[in-house]
Protein backbone atom coordinates (compact mmCIF):
# COMPACT_ATOMS: atom_id res chain seq x y z
CA UNK A 1 0.00 0.00 0.00
CA UNK A 2 1.19 3.35 -1.06
CA UNK A 3 2.03 5.99 1.81
CA UNK A 4 1.72 9.51 -0.02
CA UNK A 5 3.04 12.84 2.85
CA UNK A 6 0.05 15.36 2.67
CA UNK A 7 1.86 17.13 5.68
CA UNK A 8 5.21 17.68 6.59
CA UNK A 9 6.32 18.16 10.75
CA UNK A 10 6.74 22.12 9.91
CA UNK A 11 3.72 22.18 7.72
CA UNK A 12 1.56 20.77 10.50
CA UNK A 13 3.31 23.09 12.84
CA UNK A 14 2.99 26.55 10.65
CA UNK A 15 -1.02 25.12 9.73
CA UNK A 16 -2.07 24.60 14.16
CA UNK A 17 -0.42 28.57 14.63
CA UNK A 18 -2.35 29.52 11.78
CA UNK A 19 -5.94 28.21 13.32
CA UNK A 20 -4.42 29.53 16.88
CA UNK A 21 -4.71 32.38 15.57
CA UNK A 22 -7.80 32.79 13.67
CA UNK A 23 -9.23 31.85 17.21
CA UNK A 24 -7.71 33.69 19.21
CA UNK A 25 -9.06 36.86 16.49
CA UNK A 26 -12.73 35.58 17.32
CA UNK A 27 -12.46 34.08 20.67
CA UNK A 28 -10.06 37.19 22.23
CA UNK A 29 -9.47 36.23 25.59
CA UNK A 30 -11.48 32.95 25.84
CA UNK A 31 -13.07 33.97 28.75
CA UNK A 32 -16.73 32.91 27.42
CA UNK A 33 -15.14 30.05 25.13
CA UNK A 34 -14.67 26.24 25.78
CA UNK A 35 -12.49 24.01 23.72
CA UNK A 36 -13.31 20.32 23.28
CA UNK A 37 -10.74 17.65 22.23
CA UNK A 38 -13.41 14.44 20.48
CA UNK A 39 -11.69 11.45 21.68
CA UNK A 40 -9.71 9.88 20.52
CA UNK A 41 -7.57 11.62 17.87
CA UNK A 42 -8.74 14.97 18.10
CA UNK A 43 -7.46 15.58 21.65
CA UNK A 44 -3.92 15.44 20.28
CA UNK A 45 -4.89 18.87 18.34
CA UNK A 46 -6.77 20.20 21.12
CA UNK A 47 -3.77 20.22 23.12
CA UNK A 48 -1.12 21.93 20.76
CA UNK A 49 -3.45 24.56 19.95
CA UNK A 50 -4.14 25.02 23.56
CA UNK A 51 -0.23 25.15 24.25
CA UNK A 52 0.48 27.63 21.47
CA UNK A 53 -2.28 29.80 22.73
CA UNK A 54 -0.76 29.55 26.50
CA UNK A 55 2.87 29.49 25.25
CA UNK A 56 3.07 32.16 22.53
CA UNK A 57 -0.16 34.40 22.49
CA UNK A 58 -0.26 34.50 26.63
CA UNK A 59 -3.68 33.65 26.96
CA UNK A 60 -4.36 32.45 30.05
CA UNK A 61 -7.36 29.87 31.73
CA UNK A 62 -8.35 28.14 28.50
CA UNK A 63 -10.54 25.70 29.14
CA UNK A 64 -10.13 22.52 27.61
CA UNK A 65 -12.23 19.34 27.81
CA UNK A 66 -12.30 15.59 25.98
CA UNK A 67 -15.65 14.46 24.71
CA UNK A 68 -16.45 10.82 23.38
CA UNK A 69 -19.00 10.24 21.38
CA UNK A 70 -18.98 6.53 21.28
CA UNK A 71 -21.94 5.62 22.98
CA UNK A 72 -24.11 8.55 20.60
CA UNK A 73 -22.97 6.97 17.39
CA UNK A 74 -25.15 5.82 14.53
CA UNK A 75 -23.55 2.85 13.96
CA UNK A 76 -23.90 0.67 16.78
CA UNK A 77 -24.45 -2.55 15.70
CA UNK A 78 -23.80 -1.48 12.21
CA UNK A 79 -19.85 -1.46 12.04
CA UNK A 80 -18.43 -4.48 11.62
CA UNK A 81 -15.62 -3.29 14.09
CA UNK A 82 -17.30 -3.47 18.19
CA UNK A 83 -17.12 0.54 19.08
CA UNK A 84 -14.30 1.22 21.89
CA UNK A 85 -15.62 4.25 24.60
CA UNK A 86 -12.54 6.26 25.62
CA UNK A 87 -12.47 8.80 28.49
CA UNK A 88 -14.84 12.35 28.65
CA UNK A 89 -13.37 14.95 30.47
CA UNK A 90 -15.52 17.96 31.10
CA UNK A 91 -15.08 19.28 34.28
CA UNK A 92 -17.84 22.58 33.75
CA UNK A 93 -20.64 23.21 32.82
CA UNK A 94 -20.95 24.44 28.86
CA UNK A 95 -24.35 26.27 29.79
CA UNK A 96 -24.11 29.49 28.12
CA UNK A 97 -20.74 29.03 26.45
CA UNK A 98 -19.50 29.16 23.08
CA UNK A 99 -17.87 25.71 22.34
CA UNK A 100 -15.19 24.94 19.91
CA UNK A 101 -15.16 21.25 18.61
CA UNK A 102 -11.71 20.36 17.71
CA UNK A 103 -10.86 16.58 15.53
CA UNK A 104 -8.02 15.79 13.22
CA UNK A 105 -10.13 14.95 10.45
CA UNK A 106 -13.63 15.69 9.04
CA UNK A 107 -14.88 12.92 7.01
CA UNK A 108 -18.67 11.66 6.83
CA UNK A 109 -19.34 14.26 9.58
CA UNK A 110 -21.29 11.68 11.38
CA UNK A 111 -18.83 11.90 14.25
CA UNK A 112 -19.68 15.64 14.86
CA UNK A 113 -23.10 14.95 14.67
CA UNK A 114 -22.86 12.64 17.34
CA UNK A 115 -20.94 15.38 19.38
CA UNK A 116 -23.50 17.60 18.49
CA UNK A 117 -26.02 15.16 20.24
CA UNK A 118 -23.48 14.11 22.99
CA UNK A 119 -22.56 17.46 24.25
CA UNK A 120 -26.00 18.44 25.23
CA UNK A 121 -25.96 16.22 28.04
CA UNK A 122 -23.47 19.23 29.48
CA UNK A 123 -25.96 22.08 29.12
CA UNK A 124 -26.81 24.43 26.31
CA UNK A 125 -24.01 25.92 24.46
CA UNK A 126 -24.56 29.29 23.16
CA UNK A 127 -22.39 28.84 20.20
CA UNK A 128 -20.55 25.55 18.74
CA UNK A 129 -17.64 26.05 16.08
CA UNK A 130 -15.88 23.36 14.97
CA UNK A 131 -12.12 22.75 13.69
CA UNK A 132 -10.47 20.31 11.74
CA UNK A 133 -6.71 19.91 10.93
CA UNK A 134 -8.03 17.86 7.75
CA UNK A 135 -11.08 18.28 5.78
CA UNK A 136 -11.98 15.51 3.39
CA UNK A 137 -13.78 17.48 0.50
CA UNK A 138 -16.60 15.81 -1.45
CA UNK A 139 -17.56 12.84 1.02
CA UNK A 140 -20.09 14.09 3.35
CA UNK A 141 -23.07 12.29 4.71
CA UNK A 142 -24.38 15.39 6.48
CA UNK A 143 -24.71 18.86 5.76
CA UNK A 144 -21.58 19.80 8.04
CA UNK A 145 -18.65 22.09 7.31
CA UNK A 146 -15.99 23.34 10.04
CA UNK A 147 -15.40 26.98 10.89
CA UNK A 148 -11.71 26.68 10.89
CA UNK A 149 -9.88 23.93 8.57
CA UNK A 150 -6.09 23.07 9.12
CA UNK A 151 -5.68 21.60 4.85
CA UNK A 152 -8.30 20.69 2.21
CA UNK A 153 -7.55 17.04 0.66
CA UNK A 154 -9.86 15.20 -1.90
CA UNK A 155 -9.07 11.50 -0.97
CA UNK A 156 -11.14 8.70 -2.72
CA UNK A 157 -13.18 7.18 -0.53
CA UNK A 158 -11.22 3.72 0.05
CA UNK A 159 -7.78 6.12 0.93
CA UNK A 160 -7.25 6.95 4.48
CA UNK A 161 -5.85 9.93 6.10
CA UNK A 162 -3.66 9.41 9.08
CA UNK A 163 -2.51 12.41 10.95
CA UNK A 164 0.48 10.60 13.53
CA UNK A 165 1.30 12.94 16.50
CA UNK A 166 4.98 13.22 18.47
CA UNK A 167 3.65 12.34 21.26
CA UNK A 168 1.72 9.22 20.31
CA UNK A 169 3.31 8.21 17.28
CA UNK A 170 7.08 9.35 17.45
CA UNK A 171 6.19 12.41 14.43
CA UNK A 172 4.15 14.87 13.32
CA UNK A 173 2.82 14.28 9.95
CA UNK A 174 -0.36 13.60 7.77
CA UNK A 175 -0.11 10.77 5.47
CA UNK A 176 -2.55 9.55 2.74
CA UNK A 177 -2.58 5.54 2.94
CA UNK B 1 -10.93 -3.41 19.46
CA UNK B 2 -12.26 -5.61 21.99
CA UNK B 3 -15.47 -7.61 22.29
CA UNK B 4 -17.02 -9.77 25.00
CA UNK B 5 -16.37 -13.84 24.38
CA UNK B 6 -20.06 -14.73 25.34
CA UNK B 7 -23.42 -13.96 24.01
CA UNK B 8 -24.99 -14.27 26.60
CA UNK B 9 -23.84 -13.12 30.78
CA UNK B 10 -25.28 -16.50 32.14
CA UNK B 11 -22.55 -16.92 35.29
CA UNK B 12 -19.28 -15.79 36.19
CA UNK B 13 -17.95 -19.54 35.45
CA UNK B 14 -19.01 -18.52 31.69
CA UNK B 15 -16.87 -15.61 31.16
CA UNK B 16 -12.76 -14.77 30.85
CA UNK B 17 -10.75 -12.28 32.87
CA UNK B 18 -10.19 -10.08 29.69
CA UNK B 19 -14.37 -10.08 29.66
CA UNK B 20 -14.15 -8.95 33.13
CA UNK B 21 -11.54 -6.45 32.33
CA UNK B 22 -14.04 -4.85 29.01
CA UNK B 23 -16.70 -4.87 31.15
CA UNK B 24 -14.54 -2.82 33.84
CA UNK B 25 -13.45 -0.56 31.72
CA UNK B 26 -16.56 0.21 29.88
CA UNK B 27 -18.69 0.79 33.46
CA UNK B 28 -15.63 3.59 33.95
CA UNK B 29 -17.44 5.44 31.07
CA UNK B 30 -20.80 4.97 32.32
CA UNK B 31 -20.15 6.35 35.85
CA UNK B 32 -19.11 9.56 34.00
CA UNK B 33 -22.16 9.20 32.01
CA UNK B 34 -24.31 8.91 34.99
CA UNK B 35 -23.02 11.65 37.03
CA UNK B 36 -23.34 13.92 34.22
CA UNK B 37 -26.43 16.53 34.28
CA UNK B 38 -28.10 14.96 31.53
CA UNK B 39 -27.46 10.70 32.30
CA UNK B 40 -28.44 9.17 29.25
CA UNK B 41 -27.26 7.54 25.84
CA UNK B 42 -28.81 7.12 23.10
CA UNK B 43 -26.81 3.81 22.18
CA UNK B 44 -29.47 1.52 22.60
CA UNK B 45 -32.92 3.31 21.40
CA UNK B 46 -33.39 0.54 18.81
CA UNK B 47 -33.32 -2.11 21.34
CA UNK B 48 -35.82 -3.72 23.34
CA UNK B 49 -35.63 -5.91 26.41
CA UNK B 50 -37.26 -7.48 28.89
CA UNK B 51 -37.00 -7.88 32.77
CA UNK B 52 -38.48 -11.08 34.18
CA UNK B 53 -38.69 -11.53 37.35
CA UNK B 54 -40.13 -15.05 38.54
CA UNK B 55 -38.64 -14.04 42.25
CA UNK B 56 -39.17 -10.85 44.33
CA UNK B 57 -36.46 -8.55 43.76
CA UNK B 58 -36.20 -4.62 44.14
CA UNK B 59 -32.83 -2.99 43.96
CA UNK B 60 -31.43 -5.26 40.98
CA UNK B 61 -34.68 -4.85 39.07
CA UNK B 62 -34.81 -0.99 39.63
CA UNK B 63 -30.64 -1.58 39.00
CA UNK B 64 -30.97 -3.33 35.83
CA UNK B 65 -33.67 -1.09 34.40
CA UNK B 66 -32.26 2.09 35.46
CA UNK B 67 -29.30 0.97 33.50
CA UNK B 68 -31.32 0.08 30.54
CA UNK B 69 -33.39 3.28 30.45
CA UNK B 70 -30.06 5.37 30.84
CA UNK B 71 -29.05 3.49 27.73
CA UNK B 72 -32.40 4.30 25.70
CA UNK B 73 -33.28 0.69 25.47
CA UNK B 74 -37.19 0.34 25.28
CA UNK B 75 -38.23 -1.85 28.58
CA UNK B 76 -40.80 -4.34 29.56
CA UNK B 77 -40.89 -5.60 33.05
CA UNK B 78 -43.03 -8.17 34.25
CA UNK B 79 -43.23 -10.62 37.52
CA UNK B 80 -44.09 -13.71 38.46
CA UNK B 81 -46.68 -12.68 40.47
CA UNK B 82 -49.07 -11.11 38.05
CA UNK B 83 -48.17 -13.68 35.19
CA UNK B 84 -49.58 -16.72 33.53
CA UNK B 85 -46.97 -18.64 34.91
CA UNK B 86 -49.31 -18.81 37.83
CA UNK B 87 -51.78 -20.48 35.42
CA UNK B 88 -49.29 -23.24 34.28
CA UNK B 89 -47.70 -21.53 31.53
CA UNK B 90 -43.90 -23.37 30.75
CA UNK B 91 -40.82 -21.23 31.01
CA UNK B 92 -40.10 -21.54 27.28
CA UNK B 93 -43.88 -20.66 26.51
CA UNK B 94 -43.81 -17.74 28.57
CA UNK B 95 -40.50 -16.46 26.97
CA UNK B 96 -40.73 -17.58 23.67
CA UNK B 97 -44.51 -15.16 23.72
CA UNK B 98 -42.55 -11.95 25.19
CA UNK B 99 -39.94 -12.65 22.02
CA UNK B 100 -42.92 -12.81 19.39
CA UNK B 101 -42.88 -9.21 20.51
CA UNK B 102 -39.39 -8.88 19.17
CA UNK B 103 -38.01 -8.59 22.06
CA UNK B 104 -33.97 -8.28 21.79
CA UNK B 105 -32.24 -9.55 25.19
CA UNK B 106 -33.96 -11.09 28.25
CA UNK B 107 -32.67 -10.46 31.87
CA UNK B 108 -34.31 -13.58 34.23
CA UNK B 109 -34.04 -13.91 37.73
CA UNK B 110 -35.80 -17.38 38.35
CA UNK B 111 -36.16 -19.49 41.51
CA UNK B 112 -34.17 -22.39 39.56
CA UNK B 113 -30.87 -23.22 39.30
CA UNK B 114 -29.95 -23.09 35.46
CA UNK B 115 -32.97 -21.56 34.30
CA UNK B 116 -30.59 -18.61 32.56
CA UNK B 117 -28.55 -21.74 31.35
CA UNK B 118 -31.76 -23.70 29.74
CA UNK B 119 -33.34 -20.25 28.72
CA UNK B 120 -30.56 -19.18 26.43
CA UNK B 121 -30.45 -23.06 25.00
CA UNK B 122 -33.99 -22.97 24.05
CA UNK B 123 -35.03 -19.17 22.94
CA UNK B 124 -33.46 -16.97 20.12
CA UNK B 125 -32.17 -14.04 22.23
CA UNK B 126 -29.38 -12.56 24.61
CA UNK B 127 -30.07 -14.02 28.12
CA UNK B 128 -28.49 -11.94 31.30
CA UNK B 129 -29.03 -13.81 34.50
CA UNK B 130 -30.15 -11.94 37.38
CA UNK B 131 -30.11 -14.76 39.85
CA UNK B 132 -30.54 -18.48 39.76
CA UNK B 133 -31.73 -20.12 42.98
CA UNK B 134 -28.61 -21.14 44.93
CA UNK B 135 -26.28 -20.98 41.57
CA UNK B 136 -25.19 -17.62 40.47
CA UNK B 137 -25.79 -13.54 40.71
CA UNK B 138 -23.17 -12.36 37.79
CA UNK B 139 -23.78 -9.09 37.45
CA UNK B 140 -23.84 -8.80 41.89
CA UNK B 141 -20.44 -10.41 41.42
CA UNK B 142 -19.42 -8.17 39.17
CA UNK B 143 -20.29 -5.15 41.17
CA UNK B 144 -18.41 -6.66 43.81
CA UNK B 145 -15.24 -6.91 42.20
CA UNK B 146 -16.01 -3.17 40.76
CA UNK B 147 -16.55 -1.39 44.07
CA UNK B 148 -12.82 -3.08 45.57
CA UNK B 149 -11.09 -2.44 42.50
CA UNK B 150 -12.59 1.05 42.85
CA UNK B 151 -11.49 1.42 46.72
CA UNK B 152 -8.33 -0.51 46.64
CA UNK B 153 -7.09 -0.06 42.93
CA UNK B 154 -7.03 -4.10 42.01
CA UNK B 155 -8.51 -6.94 42.91
CA UNK B 156 -5.28 -9.03 42.02
CA UNK B 157 -4.00 -10.17 45.38
CA UNK B 158 -6.43 -8.66 47.52
CA UNK B 159 -8.05 -10.92 50.18
CA UNK B 160 -11.55 -11.15 50.59
CA UNK B 161 -13.67 -13.06 53.16
CA UNK B 162 -17.42 -14.01 52.72
CA UNK B 163 -19.55 -14.52 55.73
CA UNK B 164 -22.38 -15.95 56.24
CA UNK B 165 -25.06 -17.91 54.59
CA UNK B 166 -22.98 -19.79 51.88
CA UNK B 167 -24.96 -22.78 51.07
CA UNK B 168 -28.13 -20.81 50.00
CA UNK B 169 -25.99 -17.63 48.34
CA UNK B 170 -25.36 -17.16 44.60
CA UNK B 171 -24.07 -14.17 45.51
CA UNK B 172 -20.83 -15.78 47.59
CA UNK B 173 -20.84 -18.59 44.10
CA UNK B 174 -20.37 -16.19 41.43
CA UNK B 175 -17.78 -13.47 43.77
CA UNK B 176 -15.74 -17.08 44.78
CA UNK B 177 -15.14 -17.08 40.61
CA UNK B 178 -15.10 -13.52 40.01
CA UNK B 179 -12.71 -12.63 42.70
CA UNK B 180 -10.26 -15.91 41.87
CA UNK B 181 -10.48 -15.28 38.44
CA UNK B 182 -9.13 -12.15 39.02
CA UNK B 183 -6.13 -13.28 41.28
CA UNK B 184 -8.01 -12.21 44.87
CA UNK B 185 -7.82 -15.06 47.96
CA UNK B 186 -11.14 -16.30 49.12
CA UNK B 187 -12.12 -17.75 52.56
CA UNK B 188 -15.46 -18.53 53.60
CA UNK B 189 -16.83 -18.06 57.38
CA UNK B 190 -20.07 -18.84 58.91
CA UNK B 191 -21.98 -21.17 60.69
CA UNK B 192 -20.87 -24.73 59.85
CA UNK B 193 -24.28 -25.72 59.01
CA UNK B 194 -24.55 -23.43 56.00
CA UNK B 195 -20.83 -23.95 54.53
CA UNK B 196 -21.79 -26.18 51.67
CA UNK B 197 -20.01 -29.53 52.42
CA UNK B 198 -17.25 -29.52 49.56
CA UNK B 199 -16.61 -26.10 49.30
CA UNK B 200 -13.01 -26.37 49.40
CA UNK B 201 -12.56 -28.13 46.39
CA UNK B 202 -13.61 -24.24 44.54
CA UNK B 203 -9.78 -23.82 46.21
CA UNK B 204 -11.86 -21.26 49.13
CA UNK B 205 -10.59 -21.98 53.08
CA UNK B 206 -13.27 -22.59 56.18
CA UNK B 207 -12.72 -20.14 58.56
CA UNK B 208 -15.05 -20.68 61.68
CA UNK B 209 -13.81 -17.67 63.39
CA UNK B 210 -15.31 -14.38 62.51
CA UNK B 211 -12.31 -11.93 64.77
CA UNK B 212 -9.68 -14.55 62.60
CA UNK B 213 -11.14 -14.23 59.35
CA UNK B 214 -11.72 -10.04 59.82
CA UNK B 215 -8.30 -9.74 60.89
CA UNK B 216 -6.90 -11.54 57.69
CA UNK B 217 -8.66 -9.98 54.80
CA UNK B 218 -8.57 -6.85 53.36
CA UNK B 219 -12.73 -6.80 52.30
CA UNK B 220 -15.37 -8.70 54.24
CA UNK B 221 -18.39 -8.98 52.20
CA UNK B 222 -21.43 -9.84 54.48
CA UNK B 223 -23.92 -11.64 53.12
CA UNK B 224 -27.52 -11.23 54.36
CA UNK B 225 -29.21 -14.15 56.15
CA UNK B 226 -31.69 -15.00 53.92
CA UNK B 227 -34.33 -16.17 56.38
CA UNK B 228 -37.00 -17.49 53.53
CA UNK B 229 -34.64 -20.07 52.01
CA UNK B 230 -33.92 -21.19 55.59
CA UNK B 231 -36.41 -23.86 55.52
CA UNK B 232 -35.16 -25.83 58.51
CA UNK B 233 -32.84 -24.10 61.80
CA UNK B 234 -29.68 -23.78 60.83
CA UNK B 235 -28.51 -21.99 63.72
CA UNK B 236 -30.31 -21.59 67.23
CA UNK B 237 -31.65 -18.02 66.79
CA UNK B 238 -30.90 -14.66 65.28
CA UNK B 239 -29.41 -13.04 67.84
CA UNK B 240 -26.78 -16.10 68.73
CA UNK B 241 -26.04 -15.65 65.20
CA UNK B 242 -25.42 -11.75 65.30
CA UNK B 243 -23.18 -12.58 68.31
CA UNK B 244 -21.14 -15.22 66.42
CA UNK B 245 -20.73 -13.86 63.03
CA UNK B 246 -22.24 -9.83 63.46
CA UNK B 247 -20.01 -7.10 62.75
CA UNK B 248 -20.31 -4.39 65.24
CA UNK B 249 -18.45 -1.25 65.43
CA UNK B 250 -16.48 -2.84 68.75
CA UNK B 251 -15.17 -5.56 66.72
CA UNK B 252 -14.44 -3.45 63.50
CA UNK B 253 -11.73 -1.03 66.11
CA UNK B 254 -10.40 -3.58 67.75
CA UNK B 255 -8.63 -4.98 64.63
CA UNK B 256 -5.26 -4.05 63.69
CA UNK B 257 -6.01 -2.50 60.19
CA UNK B 258 -8.67 -1.13 58.68
CA UNK B 259 -10.81 -3.17 56.28
CA UNK B 260 -13.97 -2.59 53.84
CA UNK B 261 -17.19 -3.79 54.81
CA UNK B 262 -19.36 -4.53 51.89
CA UNK B 263 -23.03 -6.06 51.76
CA UNK B 264 -25.20 -6.99 49.07
CA UNK B 265 -28.70 -6.05 50.89
CA UNK B 266 -30.88 -5.67 51.70
CA UNK B 267 -29.09 -4.71 55.50
CA UNK B 268 -30.91 -6.97 57.95
CA UNK B 269 -29.37 -4.33 60.47
CA UNK B 270 -28.29 -5.53 63.87
CA UNK B 271 -27.84 -9.10 62.41
CA UNK B 272 -25.01 -9.36 59.85
CA UNK B 273 -23.83 -5.87 60.61
CA UNK B 274 -25.42 -2.93 62.90
CA UNK B 275 -25.93 0.18 62.10
CA UNK B 276 -22.71 1.83 62.75
CA UNK B 277 -20.77 -0.31 60.46
CA UNK B 278 -23.24 0.21 57.74
CA UNK B 279 -23.45 3.86 58.24
CA UNK B 280 -19.19 3.37 58.53
CA UNK B 281 -16.67 5.12 56.38
CA UNK B 282 -15.37 1.61 55.74
CA UNK B 283 -18.82 0.65 54.61
CA UNK B 284 -18.71 0.54 50.93
CA UNK B 285 -22.53 -0.68 50.73
CA UNK B 286 -23.99 2.84 48.68
CA UNK B 287 -21.02 2.52 46.01
CA UNK B 288 -21.88 -0.81 45.38
CA UNK B 289 -25.71 0.52 44.39
CA UNK B 290 -24.27 3.04 42.49
CA UNK B 291 -21.49 0.93 40.68
CA UNK B 292 -24.12 -1.76 40.02
CA UNK B 293 -25.86 0.52 37.54
CA UNK B 294 -22.75 1.46 35.26
CA UNK B 295 -21.52 -2.46 35.60
CA UNK B 296 -24.87 -3.09 34.80
CA UNK B 297 -24.57 -0.75 31.82
CA UNK B 298 -21.41 -2.07 30.76
CA UNK B 299 -22.71 -5.42 30.41
CA UNK B 300 -26.09 -4.71 28.69
CA UNK B 301 -24.10 -2.62 26.38
CA UNK B 302 -21.82 -5.00 25.15
CA UNK B 303 -23.97 -8.04 24.61
CA UNK B 304 -26.34 -5.78 22.72
CA UNK B 305 -23.61 -4.71 20.01
CA UNK B 306 -23.18 -8.71 19.21
CA UNK B 307 -26.96 -8.46 18.69
CA UNK B 308 -26.94 -8.68 14.51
Amino acid sequence: MSHKILLTSREVNIILHRLACQLLENHLDFKDTILIGLQPRGRFVAERIKQILEQQYSVQDIKLGFLDITFFRDDFRRSEKPLEANKTQIDFLVEGKKVVFIDDVLYTGRSIRAALTAIQSFGRPSQIELLVLIDRRFSRHLPIQPDYRGRQVDAINDEKVKVSWKENDGEDSVYLI
Amino acid sequence: MKELSVNHLLGIKYITPQDIDLIFETADQFKEVINRPIKKVPSLRDITIANIFFENSTRTKLSFELAQKRLSADVISFSAAQSSVKKGETLIDTVNNILSMKVDMVVMRHERPGAAYFLSQNVKASIVNAGDGAHEHPTQALLDSYTIRERLGSVGGKKVVIVGDILHSRVALSNIFALQMQGAEVKVCGPKTLIPKYIESLGVTVEPNLRKALEWCDVANMLRVQNERLDVNYFPSTREYSQQYGVDKALLDSLNKEIVIMHPGPINRGVEITSDVADSQQSVILDQVENGVAVRMAVIYLLASKIK
